[in-house]
């Protein structure tokens, strides 16, 4: 419904085009009604002011729409994002952009473990550093770390591409399918199955073009060195076991 | 499997075999000894453990007086989710379809499993696969699973779910992941589930987001604020600590407590992991209703219990024991015509026989409900499998309204733990009801 045919609800200002919200006037459940309510003809753009650390901040939207989340926020914010771009300025908890569809979720500053997990597509992008368990799961999420990554980062990732410019904790790839991972620093350790790759033209290609994606255009996409699944775990065989 | 004839069933000749080396047991150590790993198979625990068999209903007599069988009334309709949801489950009847994915399973037997239950008036469940259109198409009521592997997992499914069960173990296997061998990994379970074709696909046995009680009160949050705090959220466990996890369970705000025993079924897992791990669903009910009653939710938190239920009879014993529904699994599964004697010869084929046939994770069932075999799953028919599913589930309630009756009962949920007696030590302490003839309730001073 367009902004200007309605008296804005309680703790809903629009300024110049964008709606504004203030979680410390309206609870989590009215903002999120909202968000899943935007017409097709709606406001395009929303500012969520005072997060105030609120876990489930913005999820479950599913309209081509921008979110900027004036704060810190909680778990999961922006989980199973369809369409949107959601930019938090300030840290994530846990499993921010969980179960991403498609859209793009950007974190200004840094996020806890599980960051985009199980992610199915779109991009999330973490200017800061990620903790454990970045990219777990994923199935087809592109994710881009400005910082480092934690331990475990991109467990059983099946699809999909985790490109770190700073350092991966250890096991990176545990159990890993056909996600690729991309590391510019060091690696403390890589988990059962995952191996170097080379790097070849297609994937600095890749790397370049996920890095423009992500506003990081300038770093060489040659300075990265790639990890896989070595396959080895796809079909039991006694003579593996040792892997695990 | 099928075993050999005894040679010496009266020990007329003297030989005597092992009771702990029979011959099921040697047949596994030299399987073991010549493939260096463990056996995987379907179905549920095999041995005899404590179950609703063993308890009676004290029928009314001279201080009751029953319902008559054909005239009186008896419901059986239930409703799960009225903690929280905006939009709980109505269901005419408190016996529902367990999860069970299309992978395990084939698109026609999903598809008659949401034909039988919706004629039934109850609800079929998803499974570590997705839900696909024919199920969603085919079920009045559907509960979506959200599973350690999240394959498939989609908002927009949520939205289309009737509910959300999020799924921390099963009976079968509690502490383990699902398992899907790559025989059944066709193109289209690969692509449902983001992985490369042929695979053997184990999933995780852990969220991948979230672990422990306070992160899965966090994680219900989030279900709900995506769904509007419309759906059920429904939390299944395997029965192991069962007063405890019922109790973090319902503390992390669930609406609807999911029991399985060690009984329940699975697709595929190893068989030390079916046969010693978890408690029995007799066991395993009490513990949970005592949690419950103890929070000060017992039916305000609805309970739905599964582990080897078959009939009627084992539906109203969980019913008298606290629980506000069961589910079926196998039973369902045999029901649409898994195991059937007419299948006797192509059984011999595969070296198993009718009545013996756990090896659902080949994807070589001759039914075509356990395949991803096109050749095998056109055998068979959903709309008769649903029908056949349809006629057992009006049987099952049938039977439970018949026993309910005969102990007075108007509504199948008024049978009471009054209502029933054990008829062995083991099954009256695990159950909390007297050994029949007496009112010993071995432990009852202690729990009290």
């Amino acid at each position: 419904m367009p902004v200007g045919e309605r008296a804005a609800p309680v703790g809903e200002r629009a300024l110049g085009g964008e709606i504004e919200i203030d979680l410390s006037e309206v609870t989590l459940r009215e903002l999120n009604q909202r968000l899943h309510a935007v017409a097709d003809d709606g406001p395009r753009r929303w500012r969520v002011l005072n997060p105030g650390g609120q876990h489930a901040v913005a999820v479950g939207i599913d309209a081509p729409i921008e979110v900027t989340v004036e704060g810190h926020v909680g778990y999961y914010c922006a989980g199973m994002n369809k369409g949107a771009t959601v930019r938090i300025r300030g840290n994530c908890g846990v499993g921010v952009a969980e179960n991403i569809m498609s859209g793009a979720v950007i974190v200004e500053g840094s996020a806890s473990q599980s960051a985009a997990a199980s992610g199915r597509g779109g991009l999330v992008v973490i200017e800061g550093d990620a903790s454990a368990r970045c990219g777990i799961s994923i199935k087809g999420v592109d994710i881009v770390v400005k910082g480092s990554v934690g331990h475990m980062s991109g467990f059983m990732a099946q699809k999909g591409r985790l490109v770190v410019l700073g350092d991966a904790g250890d096991a990176l790839g545990d159990s890993l399918y056909e996600a690729r991972l991309y590391v510019r620093g060091e690696v403390a350790g890589l988990g059962a199955d995952c191996v170097e790759k080379e790097m070849l033209d297609e994937h600095r290609t890749e790397v370049a073009r996920l890095l423009e994606q992500a506003g990081a255009g300038s770093v060489d996409a040659s300075e990265f060195r790639r990890y896989g699944s070595a396959r080895r775990l796809y079909n039991f065989e006694i003579d593996q076991a040792g892997i695990y | 499997m099928a075993g050999g004839g005894n040679p010496d069933v009266n020990g007329a000749s003297g030989l005597r075999e092992s009771a702990l080396f029979d011959r099921r047991t040697i047949h596994e150590i030299h399987r073991m000894a010549r493939e260096g790993i463990y056996d995987i198979r379907g179905f549920g625990a095999k041995r005899r453990v404590p179950h609703f068999d063993d308890l009676l209903f004290l029928g009314a007599s001279v201080s009751r007086y029953p319902l008559e069988g054909y005239r009186e009334r008896c419901d059986t309709d239930v409703v799960l989710g009225t903690r929280f949801a905006r939009r709980p489950l109505h269901l005419e009847i408190p016996i529902t379809i367990a999860g069970m994915s299309f992978g395990a399973l084939s698109a026609p037997a999903k598809e008659a499993l949401g034909r039988g239950a919706s004629a039934a008036g109850t609800s079929t469940t998803t499974g570590d696969g997705g839900m696909t259109p024919e199920e969603r198409g085919h079920s009045k009521t559907l509960i979506y699973q959200l599973l350690p592997s999240r394959y498939g997992m989609n908002p927009d499914d949520l939205r289309r779910a009737d509910a959300i069960e999020i799924v921390i173990g099963q009976g079968a296997k509690p502490g383990g992941g699902g398992i899907l061998l790559g025989q059944k990994i066709s193109d289209r379970v690969a692509e449902m589930r983001d992985l490369p074709k042929g695979v053997d696909q184990r999933s995780a046995c852990r969220h991948p987001d979230w672990t422990g009680p306070d992160d899965l009160e966090i994680k219900i949050g989030e279900l709900r604020e995506i769904t509007d705090w419309e759906k059920p959220i429904f939390v299944k466990i395997g029965a192991t600590r069962t007063y405890f996890d019922v109790a973090l369970a319902v503390k992390a705000g669930a609406d609807v407590i999911v029991l399985d025993g060690m009984e329940g079924g699975t697709a595929a897992t190893q068989e030390v992991f079916i046969e010693h791990v978890g408690i029995p669903i007799l066991a395993a009910l009490p513990q949970a209703v005592a949690s419950l009653q103890e929070l000060g939710l017992h039916r305000e938190v609805q309970l739905v219990v599964s582990g080897g239920i078959r009939s009627g009879a084992d539906a109203a014993k969980a019913l008298a024991l606290g629980a506000d529904a069961v589910s079926i699994g196998v039973a369902a599964i045999v029901a649409l015509g898994d195991n059937s004697p007419a299948l006797a010869e192509e059984y011999a084929r595969i070296g198993t026989a009718p009545g013996f046939y756990d090896d659902w994770h080949e994807g070589r069932d001759p039914a075509g409900i356990s395949t991803q075999d096109d050749e095998l799953a056109a055998r068979f028919d959903a709309e008769l499998g649903g029908r056949r599913l349809a006629n057992y589930l009006q049987a099952m309630t049938l039977e439970a309204q018949t026993l309910a009756r005969a102990c007075g009962k108007s509504h199948v949920h008024n049978l009471e733990p009054e209502d029933l007696v054990a008829l062995t030590v083991e099954a009256a302490a695990m159950a909390r009801v007297p050994l029949a003839g007496t009112d010993w309730i071995p432990g009852a001073e202690s729990q009290s």
